[in-house]
């Protein structure tokens, strides 16, 4: 059994960071709690806009957490051995993201109380019931492959666990996409091209919040950040945000030439208010032109510009998501094509959306619970890398 | 004088029966008509899968015999107040609240069903 | 004076028996068809397959302006306004359409459309909403969890989702804070051969423009209404087969 080349996080400031983020995740727990007693009247939730901000949160935590585990399989599935030294801290990120994610898509539903009722009853014509069977399944997986490395366990048994839980990650991400791109009711989803869409993203996202926790973690344990991996990792960053890029764009594109989808696209992009905005200088500018900047420009190649262009590649994820789930669901039906509607119930107009507090402290909640699990993890397993190789070949352990 | 030891079981028991009887019976308000559905004892032990498994064949498959059915529970153990107004079933010392207090078991119906006897019972489950 | 009374007595009875049928059939006149009697479903019996309830709303005769049919449904069905339209359960809503080109104006009810291939059943994650064996469509509330997916995937925006605490329910119609609910083609009363309270109401209004029955009944006046007029289903081409028809439209 060699440890040596792990150790767990230093106890010097891990109570400063619990203190900060307990009111947080205790304010999302009441926050939770009232929407259950005082039901959903008190949040920008309707009968037009039915999945909020809350899920906006959950669905970015899930992506961040299946794209989180790259580094581990990029180093087990694909022999980047560089990886190796960090594939412990990718694995227990997979995870923490994915419960901060899965805690906020718990405490949005109707009945919360009925969650014994969603684990065990299954319709699997659903896709939605298959992502919580790969929820769960993701986190034992994702648990058995940590142990793996933890425990020094065979190489065979590492691969294994290594080429299972790759594959399950794709398909849970897939599956996440197949929520939206299954639902033919609506002109805003209802696209094949979203299941690869959300993949790429979930690689996007998942590689910028993985170095940004990488680096701040490094540093928390007292060493210095910049190194071979981090710069790789940087690189890979700018790839998987052309290859979301080229996807939106694809998508975009297509919808365009369809009169059916056209009106959607238009609303989206250019006349729906907030919604272009958050598009156009939120997922478009912030998230993916001037990360790439910073990641190819010749002047920026340091820590601080990686650093820079993960944060805001995640803005840009946060911002794509609002504007598919949220904007997907105020754009109008079309029950009646041809024809211009109104009625009672919101036919034929724009609907309003604006999150409300307990929405907000539910969704940051979330990702405050992440934070916090991963700290409680790094602070009582063996998951920091005492150094990060220099060059590639130059391994302290091999994992 | 003897160990304190010696006195221990009996300073426990002599904790516990006052414990016991502190805690209340539940009571409730005697139910119209003469006698339930069910004796006593299996309506205690298996009221709830009578109604789970009414519920679940008049919502799945249309069944909506009344032996069992939540509304005619009401329709027997709800009473009036002295307003005449009808007292929900699950009001605090009502039928269902004073046992499933009692036992510290959450009840989950009323959220949706309607906890008292309604006008006109043509429409009844 | 026995005569006298032996003639009496069969004119009292004759009027005995002759005010009893009529309070049968003013009884029973606005919701059922004599003539199904015969098919009555009992109490004990599940519902069938061989049965497949549908509508037919003809959008001709329905008047803009009449709302008998949404004030029936929230009536016999405890639904209750708040002051937050956008939070208010809806089974049923009057639509106003005006066609792009022509300008010609039309005014028609939608509700829950009973698809066939309901595209809400087929997302529900837990199951509880689900497709009677009659082609009613239903939320079992017992397992319905409030994830909403099935109110995402909806093509005619039938469903809504009770976001507050309610009380007072009909004893026929539980509904509660946390769940999705919709039009459930009034399954208590067809269960006990009534029409929806809709269609009562339409009827009484005096407009006839929502027809309701079994569409696998060749000789029944739905199937042979849809037989004769123009009709079509709303967003046919998305596949989902609805119960519901619409003429004029």
């Amino acid at each position: 059994m060699n440890n040596t080349g792990y150790h767990v996080a230093p106890a010097k400031g891990f109570w400063v960071f619990v203190i900060v983020l307990m009111p947080i995740v205790i304010a999302a727990l009441w926050s939770a709690h009232q929407m259950d007693t005082a039901g959903h009247a008190i949040t920008g939730m309707s009968n037009q806009v039915v999945w909020g901000l809350p899920h906006v949160f959950a669905v970015f935590l899930i992506l961040c957490a299946s794209g989180s585990l790259n580094p581990a399989s990029l180093s087990t599935v694909f022999g980047r051995t560089r990886y190796a030294p960090v594939a412990r801290l990718s694995g227990v990120f997979a995870i923490c993201l994915l419960v901060g994610g899965l805690v906020v898509l718990v405490f949005d539903l109707g009945r919360p109380d009925r969650f014994h009722v969603a684990i065990t009853t299954y319709n699997f014509w659903s896709i939605f019931a298959w992502n919580v069977f790969g929820y769960t399944g993701f986190i034992v997986i994702v648990g058995v492959y940590l142990a793996c490395f933890i425990d020094n366990a065979p190489r065979g048994a590492v691969k294994v666990a290594g080429y299972v839980a790759f594959a399950w990650r794709v398909l849970l991400t897939s599956g996440t996409g197949a929520i939206f791109g299954f639902l033919v009711a609506r002109e805003g989803y209802d696209a094949a091209i979203l299941i690869p869409l959300f993949v790429a993203t979930s690689f996007a996202l998942g590689t910028a919040v993985f170095l940004v926790g990488l680096v701040l973690s490094l540093r928390w344990s007292g060493q210095v950040p910049d190194s071979d991996v981090l710069k790789k990792l940087g690189r890979l960053l700018a790839i998987f945000v052309l290859v979301v890029l080229y996807l939106v764009t694809a998508q975009t594109l297509t919808s365009l030439y369809s009169g059916r989808q056209r009106g959607v696209v238009e609303f989206l992009l250019f006349s729906g208010g907030v919604y272009p905005v958050l598009f156009w200088l939120g997922q478009v500018g912030l998230g993916s032109i001037l990360p790439l900047m910073l990641l190819y420009s010749h002047r920026a190649r340091g820590c601080a510009s990686i650093l820079t262009a993960s944060v805001l590649v995640m803005v840009g994820g946060l911002c794509q998501l609002y504007v598919l789930i949220i904007g997907g669901q105020v754009y109008p039906l079309r029950i009646f094509p041809g024809y211009r509607s109104s009625s009672s119930f919101f036919d034929g107009v724009v609907a309003d959306y604006v999150p409300s507090f307990w929405e907000v402290l539910l969704g940051v909640g979330g990702v405050a619970i992440a934070v916090l699990l991963c700290l409680i993890a790094m602070r009582i397993l063996p998951l920091l890398p005492r150094a990060l190789p220099l060059k590639s070949g130059t391994l302290v352990r091999d994992s | 004088m003897g160990s304190v030891w010696h006195l221990l079981p009996l300073m426990m028991l002599s904790g516990v029966l006052p414990l016991s009887v502190m805690a209340d019976e539940p009571t409730f308000p005697r139910a119209r008509g003469e006698r339930c559905v069910e004796p006593v004892g299996v309506m205690r032990r298996a009221h709830f899968e009578f109604l789970n498994h009414h519920g679940q064949q008049t919502v799945e498959r249309g069944i909506r015999t009344g032996r069992h059915s939540l509304a005619g529970c009401i329709g027997c153990h709800a009473v009036r107040d002295q307003h005449s107004d009808w007292v929900p079933v699950s009001a605090p010392g009502q039928f269902c609240d004073s046992c499933h207090t009692y036992a510290a078991v959450r009840i989950d119906c009323f959220s949706c069903h309607r906890a008292v006897p309604e006008a006109d019972r043509v429409m009844g489950n | 004076m026995a005569a006298d009374d032996q003639s009496t007595l069969p004119r009292r009875k004759f009027l005995g028996r002759a005010s009893a049928l009529a309070g049968l059939v003013v009884s029973f006149a606005p919701g059922m068809r004599l003539i199904d009697l015969a098919d009555a479903k009992p109490d004990d019996e599940a519902a069938s397959a061989e049965v497949r309830w549908g509508m037919l709303v003809d959008a001709t005769r329905c008047v803009s302006g009449c709302e008998a049919c949404v004030n029936a449904c929230a009536t016999e069905h405890g639904i209750e306004m708040t002051d937050r339209p956008e939070i208010d359960a809806q089974w049923i809503r009057k639509v106003d359409l005006i066609d792009e080109d022509s300008g010609r104006e039309i005014s028609l009810p939608v509700m829950c459309q009973h698809c066939e291939d309901a595209p809400c059943v087929a997302v529900c994650p837990t199951g509880a909403s689900f497709r009677r064996e009659d082609g009613i469509v239903l939320v079992n509330k017992h397992t319905c969890i409030g994830c909403r997916y099935c109110m995402m995937a909806c093509p005619y925006m039938a469903r809504s989702f009770i976001h507050i605490n309610l009380v007072g329910q009909r004893t026929h119609s539980p509904r509660g804070k946390g769940t999705v609910e919709s039009c459930t083609f009034c399954v208590h009363r067809v269960d006990r051969d009534r029409e929806p309270a809709c269609v009562e109401a339409c009827t009484e209004a005096g407009h006839q423009a929502l027809l309701f029955g079994d569409l696998s009944d060749n000789e029944g006046e739905l199937a042979k209404r849809l037989g004769e007029v123009q009709s079509q289903q709303l967003r046919s081409d998305l596949g989902t087969n609805p119960g519901v028809h619409y003429h004029g439209l």
